[in-house]
């Protein structure tokens, strides 16, 4: 288990170096000077002297490789991520500030989605080709195809005009007021965790009825084992394996979706921060963030192939 | 010697009965309905796309004063938003841009897929370990956060939306493609072709790209979808093709927003036609998926 550990962390390191030099070519891959690109959206006079601290300022004096070198040297040795153009203060604890709300969301939205794909994808492989799962199954199209911002905006919309109530709108922290917080939360984390759902209905559906043909299942029901103990114990807990992968491969789709949720509900996390940087060009949070995120997925996949060992006695780390 | 050099004569291709598109679209409509219904869809929206100037009653971009937020009618059957433009109209012409998007961003991200899949799939070795751990990096990336990152950079427009969504799930799909290459790869006919030196272009595109064909055609169906959602939360963030050009996820977004409180009309169609837009897609290319490529079933 452990050399597995260290050799599943060697493998992190070319992933990693190619999702830092992403980051880094892609903020950089600018038609134009940067430069001019700031100065020209944010009408500072374009003298001469604040042009040469701005280059200063991002690093754009030296070359392309050394300013790489310089960047990754700064985050891995000092942790950080240079400071925002506008506010001056360190990205890195910006995003720090920001992170913990942002995964909050997530965690609410990946329990929606598990405790709801779940259930209704057991039900609809039992039941397979039955009504039941007709309709279960389009409903989770149906919830891949409603686009998140759009539910949002109609939930902003229409409770207002039916019955004067709104989501609420200013930010209440956790450790302000865990209940308040966790109810605000709710409604962001039910939309985003409403495609997810879907998806692990989808899979579960899926694996259930390829577990149910197996012939340790046949077993269990002949030697008079109850349906609902076979389900449960013998094919749900084989079929869930695959599950936990999805959460994993899934991790990026949920980040992505946390941006418009935030933008909507106000949320100030990272999706927002992000946006707000975007609208400012402040070009080293916009990278912090992009950093940031890509790390985290990265972190979060390492998460779940680890826990394959906890979940399935049948996995060996060699 | 003409008896024999008959007998070496190649044989004439002959497609076998029932493999051509009628007969296709005869066994999705027998075996599939819902796939069909989501089909006939998909071909009413490709035709109001493509005759959204003819069909539309107004232009997209006709400002009426007078007309300012009135609810469906008989004149504005969608009813009109805060510059009195007819919800209808916009609508269409948003199909339009979906439909230009949508088919142009996926046409390239499946050539970027199967480029990149059928070379590393084919090739394998170091060219493939580095190729998938620079696809792992960037799927590792929020489709979403990589788009708005790059569009900050590059600028909103419909030039780089559609290369950006082209390239983004390009790079992602090339997986699929490349693990339906792996199992093509070891086939007798392959090993046929490398033996009597065939060279690796001819081989990939006479042997390998053929019998890919159906995890392609259904990577194509479900990119369609994938983009048109992400153009419209891109639009709807206010970085996709900018105003007044009518997209459906821009229509939801700016300084329509504030007046849905009066008009909640404006909120609705275009949602609506996102929503069902995708929905058809996404049960036409279940359904080609299930006709097509049963090793799929069930994956994303």
């Amino acid at each position: 288990m452990q050399a597995y550990i260290i050799r599943r962390l060697l493998a992190l390191i070319p992933t990693l170096i190619f999702a830092s030099l992403i980051v880094f070519i892609t903020v950089r891959l600018i038609p134009g000077d940067i430069i001019d690109l700031m100065l020209s959206s944010n009408d500072i006079g374009a003298d001469k002297k604040s042009r040469v601290q701005l280059e200063a300022a991002l690093g754009l004096d030296k070359p392309m490789v050394s300013q790489y070198f310089r960047w990754l040297g700064a985050i891995l040795f000092e942790g950080s991520l240079g400071k925002s153009l506008w506010q001056n203060t360190p990205v890195m604890e910006e995003i720090l500030h920001r992170l913990p709300i942002t995964f909050e969301l997530g965690l609410m939205a990946l329990f929606v989605a598990l405790i709801v794909g779940i259930p209704i994808g057991v039900y609809s492989a039992v039941r397979q080709d039955t009504v039941g799962d007709y309709v279960t199954r389009s409903f989770a199209i149906l919830a891949l195809a409603l686009p998140g911002f759009w539910v949002g905006t109609l939930v902003m919309v229409f409770p207002s005009i039916w019955w004067g109530w709104s989501p609420e709108v200013k930010y209440i922290a956790f450790t302000q007021d865990p209940l308040r917080n966790l109810a605000q939360m709710a409604i962001p984390a039910l939309i985003l965790g409403k495609a997810f759902s879907a998806v692990v209905m989808r899979l579960t559906r899926t694996m259930m009825l390829e577990v149910m043909r197996q012939d340790y299942i046949r077993t269990a029901l002949a030697k008079g084992l109850a349906t609902r103990t076979t389900i449960i114990r013998h094919a749900l807990r084989n079929a869930l394996i695959p599950v936990v992968t999805l959460v994993g491969l899934q991790a990026p789709v949920l980040v992505g979706g946390t941006v418009i949720l935030e933008q909507i509900f106000v949320i100030p996390g990272m999706g927002l921060l992000l946006l707000e940087a975007v609208s400012q060009r402040d070009y080293p949070i916009i990278t912090g963030v992009f950093l940031v995120v890509g790390v985290a997925v990265v972190l979060i996949n390492l998460l779940v192939d680890l826990s394959y060992g906890l979940l399935d006695p049948k996995v060996r780390y060699r | 010697m003409v008896a024999v050099a008959e007998t070496v004569r190649p044989l004439r291709r002959r497609r076998l009965p029932g493999s051509g598109t009628l007969s296709f679209i005869g066994r999705l409509f027998r075996d599939k309905p819902l796939g069909a219904f989501g089909f006939v869809i998909c071909v009413f929206f490709l035709f109001c796309g493509i005759f959204a100037d003819v069909l539309a009653p107004y232009g997209y971009n006709q400002i009426s004063p007078i007309n300012r937020l009135k609810p469906p009618s008989a004149q504005f059957w969608l009813g009109t938003d805060n510059l009195g433009r007819d919800m209808l109209s916009r609508c269409l012409y948003g199909a339009q841009l979906s439909v230009i998007i949508g088919l142009s961003a996926a046409t390239l991200a499946t050539v970027v897929s199967v480029l990149i899949g059928i070379v590393s799939g084919y090739l394998g070795g170091k060219f493939d370990m580095i190729m998938q751990r620079f696809v792992d990096a960037w799927m590792s990336f929020p489709d979403l956060i990589i788009l708005i990152v790059v569009v900050s950079v590059v600028g909103p427009g419909m030039g780089p939306v559609i290369v950006l969504l082209g390239l983004l799930y390009g790079i992602g799909g090339s997986r699929i493609i490349r693990g339906a290459v792996l199992s093509v790869r070891e086939n007798a006919y392959v090993h046929a072709a490398q033996s009597t030196g065939a060279t690796m272009p001819r081989i990939l595109w006479k042997h390998i790209l053929p019998n890919v064909m159906a995890p392609v055609i259904v990577l194509f169906t479900t990119r369609v979808g994938a983009v048109i959602l992400a153009e419209s939360g891109l639009a709807f963030l206010g970085l996709g093709v900018p105003p007044p050009a009518p997209t459906w996820g821009g229509m939801l977004s700016g300084s329509g927003r504030s007046f849905m409180y009066l008009a909640p009309w404006l909120a609705l169609a275009p949602g609506l036609c996102i929503t069902i837009v995708v929905y058809a897609i996404n049960v036409f290319g279940d359904a080609l998926r299930d006709l097509l490529d049963p090793r799929m079933r069930g994956s994303r």
